[in-house]
């Protein structure tokens, strides 16, 4: 079965470059890519007028199973990947039971498997039950094939016991992944402490909060050698502690969520519980300096958080909903209308942030548009719009804070593996 | 008027209009109240439901004796008895006082927001009796109503709020209603309970006492729960007394006249010294009538009641 994708874009995210090209498609591969290619037999699919760029990865998914499946499954989650653009992704271990160990992560990889619409690479727990007090068995779990480690939303808050994980996940050759948050400067806190939370009479969680998490990993980082990947950056205080680190050659890595690079505080007002993640919605300066950020390339990734829950659970006074938005389905949409379109990144940069940075973070070899190269791709269409309807998600979560939002340039055909999973 | 579209959330955006029209039609409930049968038919007929997920004495009482003056239905709602401890979600709760069809819902919640979420869920109208730290705007209308009857009007005083800043929702809606009515509020408290930026919402603040209290016309002293001190913010009862404790000696550094207010329950001999409690000065107990009037006031505005004449 041959796979002709016609007349498109072809974006290349490493030599930064756009190239009006066709790639023909066979057996899960990538045989050829170039200029007016014939290939008889071939099913063609039209991609004129779009860009055509190598499968989107989103390193930071929550897919909450086993444990969450009322919020989503793994296959509901593949499925809104799909949908959203995303060919792969890594998962994060606070489902229930916890990725602590080798059965759960191979549990997760067999589920995705038989789900088969996208490649599903665990992250595994720092500790274990992500309890920060004993390590967990990283190396077992990189054998089963968990791509890095992370406490995510429990940080680990004994800095002995950061810097023993940080030298052992070091010696295996994975990164740490640090969900930066003070437990004490955090504490109840629900939304980001400035004028808004002053005036809505909500707990605020202060930058520091971050800042002080973030200052001490990479100084771990600097210690102990581990690469270091700072999870969804929120305030311009850890733009500034990454970009001096990164100047002078710690090996720290770090990523935006399309919330934190388009959102403020501001959107709390009115207190729907929609608005309510961690890290909280920051302010105007701090969406500044992250859109900076990754036009300077102190910031590498672009990864959702998605995060999803179920209404019943968001549907609560602001205090008791819990954190978190689904990401997945308006990631691209984001990406184009916030970044792309208002020139803050190139076209070649957005992909580059979603495919080839997270894989060499998760020590994924990099798909690149070229001969013998796995048919993952995702076709963008740049003029498509559409307002965002939570009713319209393949997740089952429903929970954004984008509803009714115009977006423009929507992902309109996903390919894993030579397979179409979406098209729109 | 955003104030009473359908309910009464807050008192943040409200108009010095606004807040006029609920003190003079206030001023005409306690005339009722001065009455040797204080009970008028304003309000046959309607249903109030006073639901309180925290405990509270004064303004559930306040409330309750508001609707009764009225001739409203009431019925109170407290957490002990209802089905909320067993679990049942705000939003539950609300499509079960729809069911009973109840005209007016009067909600204290200890979490910011909590009206907000119920006035989107339910057709009758929402008084909020105190959100967590976010508003507490029938106080705070009693506050200024008790202000403007003893000093004439509200322009262009200096009204002094003073302790737990951070977590009082009686210190945000006073700032919001005292500065549209054209005073200069002033903010003094410890430093960590003082919250973030709160001097971009106009109030002025001062760390020392002594220079809050200096030609306040009113001052008005705020509970310093326990609680705050085990988690941190200040060092214990018998420094802060000392610090921001308001006594005799202090009390001169105002106004001539100044008032003394507390919207209760008192600390005595913590945030206010018992003689200045009990003093010349202290208009405390005012304020617990004046309460009752203005609730029915709001009662009343909220029920359809309208601007025009309330009490034949």
């Amino acid at each position: 079965m041959k796979l002709l994708v016609k007349g498109g874009t072809v974006v290349d995210p490493v030599r930064g470059t756009l190239e009006d090209a066709d790639i023909l498609v066979e057996n899960g591969l990538i045989v050829e890519v170039g200029p007016g290619i014939e290939a008889p037999g071939a099913e063609v699919l039209d991609a004129g007028g779009r860009l055509v760029a190598t499968g989107l990865l989103d390193m930071h998914v929550h897919l909450r199973e086993p444990g969450y499946e009322a919020k989503e499954t793994i296959e509901t989650g593949c499925r809104a990947a799909a949908r959203g653009g995303f060919t792969a992704l890594a998962c994060m271990p606070n489902t229930s039971p916890i990725a602590d160990n080798r059965p759960v992560v191979r549990y997760i990889m067999e589920r995705a498997r038989e789900a088969g619409l996208s490649r599903v690479y665990p992250v595994g727990a720092i500790t274990r039950g992500s309890s920060g007090s004993e390590l967990a068995e990283m190396a077992d779990m990189r054998e089963a094939g968990a791509v890095a480690f992370s406490d995510d939303g429990r940080p680990v808050a004994d800095s002995g016991l950061m810097r023993s994980a940080m030298q052992y996940a070091s010696m295996l050759g994975a990164a740490i992944i640090s969900h930066c948050e003070d437990p004490g400067l955090a504490a109840g806190g629900v939304m980001n402490e400035g004028f808004t939370s002053t005036r809505l009479g909500l707990k605020g969680i202060p930058s520091a909060a971050e800042e002080v998490m973030v200052a001490r990993d990479i100084i771990l980082a600097g210690l102990t050698g581990c690469r270091l990947h700072i999870a969804h950056v929120s305030t311009a205080g850890s733009v500034r502690l990454i970009r001096e680190a990164k100047s002078r050659g710690v090996p720290v890595t770090a990523e935006v969520t399309p919330h934190h690079f388009t959102l403020t505080d501001s959107e709390v007002e009115g207190f729907s519980t929609a608005t309510k993640v961690n890290p909280p919605l920051r302010g105007e300066a701090d969406v500044a300096a992250l859109r900076e950020a990754m036009a300077d390339g102190t910031i590498d990734v672009i990864a959702t958080d998605h995060a999803p829950h179920t209404a019943e659970e968001k549907d609560v006074e602001y205090d008791r909903a819990p954190f978190g938005m689904v990401g997945l389905e308006t990631a691209v949409g984001l990406v184009w209308t916030e970044l792309v379109d208002k020139g803050v990144i190139s076209p070649a940069r957005a992909v580059a942030m979603m495919t080839v940075n997270p894989a060499r973070i998760l020590g994924l070899k990099p798909v690149l548009p070229e001969t013998g190269a796995a048919a993952d791709l995702t076709v963008i269409d740049p003029a498509l719009k559409e307002k965002v309807d939570p009713a319209s998600f393949f997740s089952r979560g429903r929970n954004t804070p984008f509803a009714g939002r115009e977006l423009k340039g929507l992902p309109v055909l996903t390919m894993v593996g030579g397979k179409i999973v979406y098209r729109r | 008027m955003p104030l009473f579209k359908k309910d009464l959330l807050g008192l943040e955006g409200a108009g010095a209009d606004e807040i006029s029209l609920v003190l003079d039609t206030a001023a005409s409930m306690k005339e009722v109240l001065g009455r040797q049968i204080k009970k008028v038919p304003a309000l046959r007929g309607k249903t109030v439901v006073n639901l309180f997920y925290e405990p509270s004495t004064r303004t559930r009482t306040s409330f309750e004796l508001a609707a009764k003056y009225l001739s409203a239905d009431s019925v109170n709602i407290a957490t002990s008895t209802s089905s909320t401890v067993k679990g049942e979600s705000l939003k539950d709760t609300a499509a079960t006082l729809t069911a009973l069809g109840a005209d007016l819902v009067v909600l204290r919640h200890s979490m910011a927001g909590a009206p907000h979420m119920l006035a989107g869920y339910i057709k009758a109208a929402v008084i909020n009796a105190g959100d967590g730290a976010h508003e507490h705007p029938t106080q705070s209308l009693l506050d200024m109503y008790t202000v403007r009857e003893k000093k004439g009007g509200i322009k262009g005083l200096e009204v002094a709020i003073v302790g737990d800043i951070l977590h009082s929702r009686v210190a945000r809606s006073n700032i919001w209603g005292f500065t549209a009515m054209g005073a200069r509020v002033r903010l003094c408290g410890p430093a960590t309970l003082m919250p973030a930026e709160i001097e971009r919402t106009g109030a002025h603040v001062y760390s020392r006492l002594e220079e809050a209290l200096d030609g306040a016309d009113a001052v008005i002293m705020l509970r310093i729960q326990l609680e705050r001190q085990q988690q941190g913010l200040f060092p214990g009862t018998r420094e802060y007394a000392g610090l921001f404790g308001l006594n005799e000696k202090r009390l001169k550094l105002a106004a001539p006249g100044a008032l003394v207010m507390h919207p209760g329950p008192v600390n005595r001999g913590v945030e206010i010294a018992h003689e200045v409690a009990d003093g010349i000065q202290s208009v405390i107990n005012e304020q617990v009538t004046n309460g009752v009037a203005v609730r029915m006031a709001l009662l009343y505005l909220l029920m359809g009641g309208g601007a025009g004449e309330v009490v034949g």
